[in-house]
């Protein structure tokens, strides 16, 4: 893939599942990540994408259940890519492709054979490096993407009836480079963040907008940042419904933010 | 040239003196004389350290198929009837049978185990059907205690060995009875009693384990050696050539197993490789190699006994190349008629399935009947319904389980995540399925 795509071709890899990536990871990080930075830009491999199922499906355990995205994420030259629809999923691929950037697109699972949309038949692009306000509130502002979006869109249904609040939902869809003028923007207005993800907590994407957000908003925050995120344990397989940020955690994690 | 980017190395500085040469003589003596005594010149090895060859004035290229085809060892033919007697391993009925009826035994709980998932029962599994033969016949060449590093269709392995009908069904329902407690896929299998390293979804990652093990073992001086299975399209993988190569130069009573069933999920061996399959590998490690027809018992426990002989007296690694057939579909996450002839399969299942060639071998010695087989069919399906209804009953283990094992001890942050859950379970037990576990 980066020798074809080095060669000026467009290259889209698939990985069987995001779990087995890694005997890659020397070629990505190492070499792909690197290609434009360490000639001087006489070479690169934006040409390739690099597709992976990723993320829970119920029945994956510990090596079809990955959300392998925060190694990615701390390498710069990458680009790292979630979408949450059949919509998202076309648009940002295309973009993908398209990019002048080697991208890590990674697609969840789950929504393979459980999200139904009316996709457009032609070509268009949805843009990199740019979040989305999926929903418009004022009093929290919650940061997800791919799959579990629908979950938190569960727990934003719960808090909004039980506790008097509008809550913004924002999709950030692309992790790397991420949108952080977005989540700015929305942190400022409404003062509070939660963010949710299934990757570990430690070291999970959501350390670094915590990290980003506390530092650029730490006068308009009135509460500490809320991670809702996978337990640091490999992703255990019957216990997975304990295992995952569901509807339950999440509502919590709001509830914490706005009563803080 | 070396001299001169080393002079602009701060370190290189501080080493080198800028007007001596740092550097060894080349090993390569440089001749003064052309064309010294001809002939001595043809006799005499080169002396490059990187190889003890001869020298050739003949533009020739080694062409891959210079072996033709490495011939696969046989013992009986596809009614069970010995070539040569000689071959024949001569082991005693009872042993014979026990062979038999865990090759059976591991066919009846397969097909049972792979219709409990299309019920919904168990989330998945894996099938091992036409290749029960590479199990048995290698797993009866070891020794208990010789450890076991598999891919993941090895069942009948562990089925020799002793892994219980609960066991195995335990497993795959991950209940409180499970050695994993629940947390790995069904058939990831893993029994440090039977010797048997527990089973990783990974391709090929087992290997280079394998060799380190095995390197332990040598260390240790326990006689004892290490089995590797995997399969073709496991070779391909990065880890396979580094397990060979770790194994060759550090000279390691390890055996090397492949099971050649034709196909990686849907990929087919044509597309796998070139070259003649996995045996053509080995010598270019340095291991001593054998090709073997894996649907004939006897010859993969022959040639698994007399490589595990060449292992463990000699400190290196052998390997073995069995070719077999997958009857099934990859996993039940697979439907192998996208990409296969019915015909295909039928035509291996009808005409040489291991089991069937080893019934007729049974019965043609005369310790073996129609009758005790139909009885004895019967009786694994029976055994394997009362083990897997046994096991359907039992509870999943706690979900605080989860938290456990991570690493030797809990660490504190760990701790800490799990008595938020506990305290979030509380306040939501309605929410979460705790019938289906056992309470903390």
């Amino acid at each position: 893939g980066i020798g074809f795509a080095a060669t000026g071709g467009t290259a889209v890899a698939e990985i069987q599942f995001a779990d087995y990536v890694y005997p890659a990871f020397d070629q990505i990080v190492n070499e792909a990540a690197k290609y434009r930075y360490r000639s001087g830009n006489e070479f690169n491999c934006g040409g390739l994408t690099i597709r992976m199922p990723g993320m829970a499906v119920g029945h994956g355990g510990h090596y079809h259940s990955q959300s392998p995205e925060a190694y990615f994420t701390h390498t710069p030259g990458l680009r790292v890519v979630i979408p949450r629809s059949p919509i998202q999923a076309k648009g940002l691929l295309l973009a993908s492709i398209a990019s002048p950037d080697p991208v890590i697109f990674i697609e969840p699972k789950i929504l393979y054979r459980a999200a139904v949309e009316h996709v457009p038949n032609d070509y268009y692009e949805l843009p990199l490096g740019q979040a989305e306000v999926v929903k418009k509130g004022a009093d929290l502002t919650i940061v997800g993407w791919g799959s579990q979006i629908y979950v938190l869109e569960d727990a934003i249904r719960l808090a909004e009836n039980r506790l008097d609040c509008t809550i913004e939902l924002i999709d950030l869809r692309s992790l790397l480079p991420w949108d952080v003028e977005t989540v700015e923007q929305s942190v400022r207005k409404t003062g509070r963040l939660l963010i949710s993800h299934e990757a570990p907590k430690t070291s999970g994407f959501a350390s670094e907008i915590s990290a980003t957000i506390t530092e650029r908003c730490f006068l308009s925050l009135e509460a500490p940042v809320q991670r809702i995120t996978g337990l640091d344990t490999p992703f255990p397989l019957v216990f997975e419904k304990f295992y995952v940020p569901g509807v339950e955690r999440c509502f919590l994690g709001i509830k914490k933010a706005l009563e803080f | 040239m070396a001299a001169r980017v080393l002079r602009h190395s701060k370190c290189a500085r501080r080493l080198i003196h800028p007007n001596k040469s740092n550097f060894a003589a080349p090993a390569l003596q440089i001749q003064r004389h052309q064309h010294a005594d001809q002939n001595e010149m043809n006799e005499t090895l080169a002396q490059f350290p990187g190889a003890k060859a001869k020298y050739t004035e003949k533009l020739e290229f080694l062409q891959p198929d210079v072996y033709n085809g490495i011939p696969i060892y046989r013992v009986m033919d596809r009614n069970g009837v010995i070539f040569d007697q000689t071959q024949d391993p001569g082991l005693s009925d009872e042993e014979l049978l026990k062979w038999y009826k865990s090759m059976t035994m591991l066919n009846t709980m397969d097909k049972i185990l792979y219709e409990s998932q299309r019920q919904g029962r168990i989330s998945f599994y894996m099938t091992n059907y036409g290749e029960e033969a590479t199990h048995i016949g290698s797993a009866a060449a070891l020794q208990p205690k010789d450890l076991v590093y598999g891919q993941y269709r090895e069942a009948g392995v562990l089925m020799y060995r002793g892994f219980t009908l609960d066991e195995f069904c335990d497993q795959c329902y991950g209940n409180i009875a499970d050695r994993g407690k629940g947390k790995q896929m069904p058939i990831h299998y893993g029994s440090v009693d039977l010797s048997f390293v527990t089973i990783s979804s990974p391709l090929a990652t087992q290997m280079p384990q394998a060799a380190g093990s095995a390197y332990a073992f040598k260390r240790a001086q326990n006689g004892l050696v290490v089995i590797c299975y995997f399969g073709e399209g496991a070779a391909s993988e990065g880890d396979a050539h580094a397990a060979f190569n770790f194994a060759a130069t550090l000279e390691c009573p390890i055996i090397f197993f492949c099971r050649n069933n034709g196909y990686a999920i849907s990929t087919p061996v044509q597309d796998q490789y070139r070259g003649d399959g996995i045996a053509v590998r080995g010598p270019a490690y340095g291991m001593s190699t054998i090709r073997v027809d894996g649907n004939d018992a006897l010859a993969v426990y022959n040639a698994t006994a007399a490589a595990r002989d060449i292992a463990v007296k000699e400190n290196r690694p052998v390997l073995i190349e069995a070719m077999t057939y997958r009857i099934g579909h990859h996993s039940t996450s697979d439907d192998s008629s996208a990409y296969r002839s019915v015909d295909e399969v039928r035509y291996w299942n009808q005409r040489d399935h291991p089991i069937t060639r080893f019934y007729n071998y049974i019965q043609r010695k005369g310790i073996w009947s129609e009758e005790q087989d139909k009885a004895w069919k019967d009786d694994t399906r029976k055994q394997v319904l009362q083990a897997f209804a046994r096991a359907e009953k039992r509870l999943k283990p706690a979900w605080s389980e989860m938290f456990t094992e991570v690493y030797d001890e809990l660490p504190q942050d760990l701790k800490r995540q799990k008595e938020e859950m506990e305290a979030h379970v509380k306040m939501y037990k309605d929410k979460y399925p705790l019938s289906n576990y056992e309470s903390s």
